[in-house]
């Protein structure tokens, strides 16, 4: 059986420390160590986008990456993000405006847009379609989508008080 | 698609990679970003039986301005450098190169010295290393050694990096005043390779350029530089006719080899087009 | 009863039309979906596969004794050892006369017939173990020579594929109707053309998966599937294996995508079960990228020459058609690969008046990928040819594009109508349909923008594709060709003790809304509120016999079965409110799952209430009448082999004459679909199929070397349509319900894909009109645009 290694990492919060095999990638890590299995494998070569998670505050490909060189990363998948509560109206756009269909893209689309609207509290249409062009989606034709990330920046700048960016 | 079996080592000095390429040859591979490595092992086209892992590298960290010279450890992520206020100043060509680079979640990882030492003809990295005529830091247990970028790309996916070297850092003069850089690439979608890209640099003042450099890439089998159609802009004022003879002169300095997806005789057509409109765009900068 | 004393309207029409978020997204929306690779089970092992690395081959050896040696593997099995347990397939059906293909098995026996057939199947720990010992397996091959251009394969010096066949041509079909000749040999304007349809494949994000799990005591084999189709798999898997088929049970959990290409029977999936019944464990296959574009199906690869005559005043008088078609070495099982080519020749011409028609199709085999029924079948290639011409002789005739199918669409008063090819054609709204999109698009001032931009030296185009889409097929489709392809479903429904209400159906779910169409019209049909019921598919154990989810047929079918049960259980349910408040049932109503007083509205008792008593104090209820709470209704297509619905898309794009790139701007899409169940979902459909169909333009194309291999195999390689590229698409509708069902609705499933290509194509052509060329080969590449515009040499 393949060698394994120790890491320390923190996912969604929880610092553990786990047995990695060596070859195994973050991705099947997340999916078949932990049992995250938000994050999809949908092309095992980076192009897809469905296993994009966050890297030490930043989104990355999950299946770019061995695990075991994630020893003292900080990890965050939808899981945990959704469980945070802090994009609760994000996903409420995506279901008020049909944003999905199979839902194998979604995970990566809303790890995504999150990063996105957090640098750019008002992006542009041409905005929310450069930062998801990482992420295929064969369902939607991606139109439904642009309009739940452009509504929920158009909520959120709505709700923060004036001048208080 | 799952990668085959491999060792795995981290390290923390250059002293321990050399040791390790002392004792495993060409069997290690060093990973940085991993966002080329990574896949090819899972195709198995890579197999290395040892991967090193230099993200604690303190060697190869950092960017730093050194008088006329910036220096950036090769470890250096890509979004590091596309935040950096020092890179922004002193290499704007790198500057605006690094949106192009496939997406938001590739570049968070990939690192610059990983894609000068992969060398993918197609890559933007390696072109503006040498349109900035850039010199690589290489190190190895007998010590440091420094490499133009003109020297460096030596083929497909070939360096002038040898078994048991480690690229540390590249430097980079620091543009000058009024010093342009512009790159610009044709793509059918964004963040794929470009069909045809083109990495260049100059200085635009009254209708002319002075030092232009057009480095090519997607186009032959390493980034290439077209001097033949720089020279035909050297005269004066730059015309539709100056640039239509640079363009004509691009075939003088390279015949674009095909791939999957264009032609050689498409790649030509298309490298002209782009020369001309980089120059207009340089000329705009001013 | 908590629900007495208020009063209660009868609605209106309830949740129908009416744009419902889907309640089963939610779960998605959390992470919480569930596919088929989530699933892990004891002792679950993984399965991967040597594959031909030829196009075709002859197999003289195969040495499997070094995979058996690496640890954690449990099995290595050859095709001849799999052709012990599985019984062959081929590919044909009754119906298409004179098809013929060879017997395929799981795993290739003596020969692989394309790059990527599975050879060997190992079974191991892991999937890096597996693919581990697949590197181990030494297979002696002697290449082959290769088919590899379908417009060779029939020529006497190309090699035939399978020799007991005679040749390579796996089916031929010549229609005629009117007399084609005459009218091209009177009209005044002929124009011709030769079109070309990339080869191109579905690409699910996630790829095809299953775990078949057999259990032997039993000789019980549960398959996790993500598969469109779990009854047809059912059937497949009992008698290719000799398994009892209630012994058989297939599960599709969330499925990541499917349009097409997971109801076909492929030779890994039987691999997998083969592995799980030989060794008894479950046995998990998930195809990585690099397998699904060898062997996901292919579609389309189609080359038509073509011909239409018109008359001096734009009037259509005859098409000619000569299509042909690439399948690879295989026609597909159990559905057959001659279904594109046979509805593409017959849906030519669909949307107009055109008294005559002669079309000629030729399907032959090659050393590819096999291809097979993939979203909008055949529907693209009929409509690319179909609006080209059209697009064509308007240029000749210098007519609107707009204009020219104004006067071509088959009209209102001329319903119902038989098209040249035979098509009946119930009820279509062309006519609408073309005006509310000159309307939306706001056509003469796009015109007038396009002019001026010209004079800039911009170059824009506008492309129009008027089309006609295929739904709801009944038998016809499959049945009375032999297969075992259920055409009629089924809907259990359900009341709980709760008062809440169950819905198992046959139609299964793929993201597009089933489960959630299903629950409006239960609810409106039932009366009772929306979010009290819950709707389950996929579970061949679980749910009634069908056809499941295929050629835009969930909801005009899946919806009537629903709408019957909810009938029927409607009956029950007053029938006992009845008895229990001691009045007629017809005095009776059942409004937001309440029973009412059906003239006044009054509330007397919830379903609560009922179910309270019906389940758990029927001693209170007369002797010998036994409340039927759980009813079971199916539903068979009537009146039509298949539906039709139709509309017009529009195409809005700047074409770069200097690098050849096209930058898509804007498209619009007017369809009818009859009844609109929800819009939310149909405008999602009719987007999601644009999206495809504008991949099919501009990028996607399987590219194969001539020794036959593929040479773009990989998600980098292939290009599929990305958020950038794609425009926003404005979608609006003109609704004809079909009078053949209470429910109304037709389909809306491939409407997008249908006529999303042709519309760029005409588009591009619009733009490159001042420069007198054109083009007819998708995807319109950068390189043929360059090469049309003479800007390179041609090749």
């Amino acid at each position: 059986m393949d060698p394994t290694f120790p890491i320390t990492l923190t996912v969604n919060g929880t610092e553990m420390v786990r047995e990695v095999p060596v070859r195994q990638t973050l991705a099947d890590f997340l999916r078949q160590t932990l049992g995250l299995t938000a994050t999809h494998v949908g092309c095992e070569h980076g192009v897809c986008g469905a296993c994009t998670v966050r890297i030490d505050g930043r989104i990355a490909r999950a299946c770019l990456t061995f695990a075991i060189q994630c020893d003292g990363a900080a990890i965050e998948t939808l899981e945990g993000m959704a469980e945070s509560g802090k994009i609760a109206d994000l996903q409420q756009a995506f279901h008020r405006r049909n944003a999905l269909q199979c839902g194998f893209c979604t995970s990566g689309m809303l790890v995504t847009a999150a990063q996105l609207l957090e640098e750019n509290p008002r992006p542009s249409r041409e905005e929310i379609r450069e930062i998801i062009s990482g992420n295929y989606c064969r369902c939607t034709g991606y139109h439904a989508i642009v309009d739940a990330v452009e509504e929920t920046a158009e909520a959120r700048a709505k709700s923060e008080p004036e001048g208080a960016r | 698609m799952k990668a085959s079996a491999f060792d795995y080592a981290r390290v923390e000095s250059l002293e321990e990679v050399f040791a390790l390429f002392a004792e495993y040859g060409d069997e290690a591979r060093i990973i940085a970003g991993g966002q080329t490595l990574v896949p090819a092992m899972a195709m198995r086209v890579a197999a290395p039986a040892l991967l090193i892992d230099i993200s604690r590298l303190e060697a190869l960290q950092g960017i730093a301005r050194n008088g006329d010279r910036l220096r950036i450890g090769a470890f250096t992520r890509y979004v590091e450098l596309q935040h950096s206020p020092l890179v922004a100043e002193a290499a704007p060509l790198l500057h605006r190169a690094i949106p192009l680079i496939a997406h938001e979640a590739i570049r968070s990882r990939g690192t610059f010295g990983g894609s000068l030492a992969n060398a993918d003809p197609a890559s933007e990295m390696p072109a503006c290393a040498l349109a900035l005529e850039a010199v690589m830091v290489i190190a190895n247990a007998e010590g440091e050694r420094r490499v133009a970028a003109a020297d460096f790309f030596q083929g497909l996916y070939q360096t002038a990096l040898e078994p048991g070297d480690v690229l540390v850092a590249v430097e980079i003069p620091v543009a000058q005043d009024g010093m342009q850089g512009v790159i610009e690439e044709l793509v059918r979608r964004q963040g794929d390779y470009a069909m045809v890209g083109l990495a260049a640099t100059g200085k635009a003042a009254n209708g002319m350029l002075s030092g232009p450099r057009f480095v090519f890439f997607g186009v032959g089998d390493r980034p290439v530089l077209a001097t033949k159609a720089a020279e035909a802009l050297a005269d004066g004022p730059i015309s539709p006719e100056h640039i239509a003879e640079a363009q004509a002169a691009l075939a003088q300095d390279f015949t674009p080899l095909g791939d999957i997806h264009c032609s050689p005789a498409t790649k030509a057509h298309l490298a002209r087009v782009l020369l001309g409109r980089v120059v207009s765009r340089l000329l705009e900068h001013r | 009863m908590s629900a007495e004393g208020k009063a209660i309207r009868p609605a209106a029409t309830g949740y129908i039309g009416q744009p419902v978020p889907r309640p089963n997204a939610r779960r998605l929306l959390e992470g919480r979906g569930r596919y088929t690779d989530d699933m892990v089970l004891n002792r679950m092992l993984h399965v991967a596969f040597v594959r031909s690395p030829y196009a075709h081959a002859r197999i003289l050896a195969i040495d499997t004794e070094a995979a058996r040696a690496v640890p954690g593997v449990a099995a290595v099995v050859t095709g001849r050892d799999i052709a012990e347990i599985c019984q062959p397939w081929v590919g044909v059906l009754g119906h298409f006369p004179g098809l013929k293909s060879a017997p395929q098995y799981p795993l290739a026996v003596e020969r692989s017939c394309w790059q990527g057939e599975p050879v060997v199947a190992i079974a191991a720990e892991t999937r890096a173990i597996a693919e581990d010992a697949c590197e181990k397996v030494l297979v002696e091959w002697e290449e082959l020579p290769a088919v590899v251009d379908m417009q060779t394969a029939l020529a006497p010096e190309t090699p035939v594929i399978h020799e007991e066949l005679g040749d390579n041509l796996a089916f031929g079909l010549e229609l005629k109707a009117g007399s084609p000749e005459d009218a091209f040999a009177k009209t005044a304007v002929v124009v011709e053309e030769t079109f070309s349809f990339g080869r191109h494949t579905g690409v699910t994000l996630e790829p095809r998966s299953l775990i078949a799990d057999f259990e032997p005591g039993e000789r019980r084999l549960t398959v996790h599937h993500a598969t469109q189709t779990p009854y047809q798999m059912q059937d497949v898997y009992a008698r290719h294996f000799g398994l009892d088929e209630e012994k058989v049970r297939v599960v599709a959990p969330d499925v990541g995508g499917s349009f097409g290409l997971k109801l076909h029977v492929y030779g890994e999936e039987m691999a997998t079960c083969a592995l799980s019944i030989l060794l008894g464990r479950p046995v998990k296959f998930v195809a990585d990228r690099l397998e699904s574009f060898l062997t996901d199906i292919h579609a389309r690869d189609h080359q038509v020459r073509a011909r239409m005559a018109v008359s001096a005043e734009g009037e259509i008088l005859a098409m000619d058609v000569e299509d042909v078609t690439g399948i690879g070495p295989y026609s597909v099982y159990p559905r057959t690969s001659a279904v594109e080519g046979n509805q593409a020749i017959r849906l030519m011409g669909g949307p107009y008046r055109m008294p005559n028609y002669h079309g000629v199709l030729k399907v032959v085999f090659q050393n590819k990928t096999p291809t097979c029924q993939y979203r909008a079948v055949g529907h693209p290639i009929a409509c690319g040819v179909t609006e080209g011409l059209v697009d064509m002789a308007a240029r000749r005739l210098n007519l609107d594009p707009l204009e020219i199918r104004r006067r071509n669409v088959v009209t209102a008063e001329m319903y119902p109508h038989t098209s040249p090819t035979g098509y009946f054609f119930e009820r279509l709204s062309h006519e609408e349909c073309i005006a509310k999109i000159e309307a939306m698009m706001n056509y003469s001032s796009l015109r007038e923008e396009q002019a001026r931009l010209r004079e800039q030296g911009i170059y824009r185009g506008i492309g129009f594709a008027t089309f006609i889409e295929i739904t709801n097929p009944g038998p016809a489709f499959y049945g009375v060709g032999g297969a075992r392809v259920s055409s009629q479903d089924g809907c259990v429904m359900k009341l709980e003790p709760s008062g809440r209400v169950r819905c198992s159906v046959s139609v299964t779910e793929q993201g597009q809304g089933t489960e959630t169409v299903m629950a409006q019209i239960a609810a409106t049909h039932l009366g009772v509120k929306l979010d009290s019921v819950t709707v389950l598919t996929g579970d061949t154990q679980a749910t009634p016999y069908g056809g499941a989810t295929w050629a835009s047929r969930g909801a005009g079918i899946g919806g009537m079965t629903v709408l019957r049960a909810a009938q029927a259980l409607r009956g029950k349910l007053l029938e006992l409110a009845g008895i229990i408040l001691q009045r007629g049932p017809e005095t009776l109503d059942l409004r937001e799952g309440v029973i009412v007083e059906a003239d006044t509205g009054m509330a007397r008792m919830d379903l609560a209430e009922l179910g309270r008593i019906a389940y758990f104090r029927p001693d209170t209820l007369p002797p010998d009448f036994h409340p039927d709470l759980t009813v079971a209704r199916h539903y068979v297509p009537q009146g039509l082999p298949f539906a039709f619905t139709n509309g017009i898309q529009a195409s809005h794009l700047e074409l770069d004459p200097e690098t050849g790139l096209v930058r898509l701007l804007d498209h619009w899409v007017v369809e009818d679909c009859g009844t609109i169940l929800n819009p939310l979902l149909v405008d999602e459909q009719v987007r999601g199929g644009v999206v495809q169909g504008l991949g099919a333009a501009l990028f996607e194309e399987c590219l194969y070397n001539e020794a036959g291999q593929m040479i773009n195999g990989s998600l980098a390689d292939y290009l599929l349509p990305m958020a950038s590229e794609m425009p926003d698409i404005h979608v609006d509708h003109v609704s004809t319900p079909t009078q053949f069902t209470p429910l109304g609705a037709k389909g809306v499933g491939e409407a997008g894909t249908a006529g999303a290509a042709a519309a760029v194509m005409n588009a591009v052509n619009d733009a490159l009109a001042p420069f007198q060329v054109s083009l007819a080969q998708m995807p319109f590449t950068p390189e043929r645009i360059l090469r049309a515009l003479g800007k390179i040499p041609s090749s």
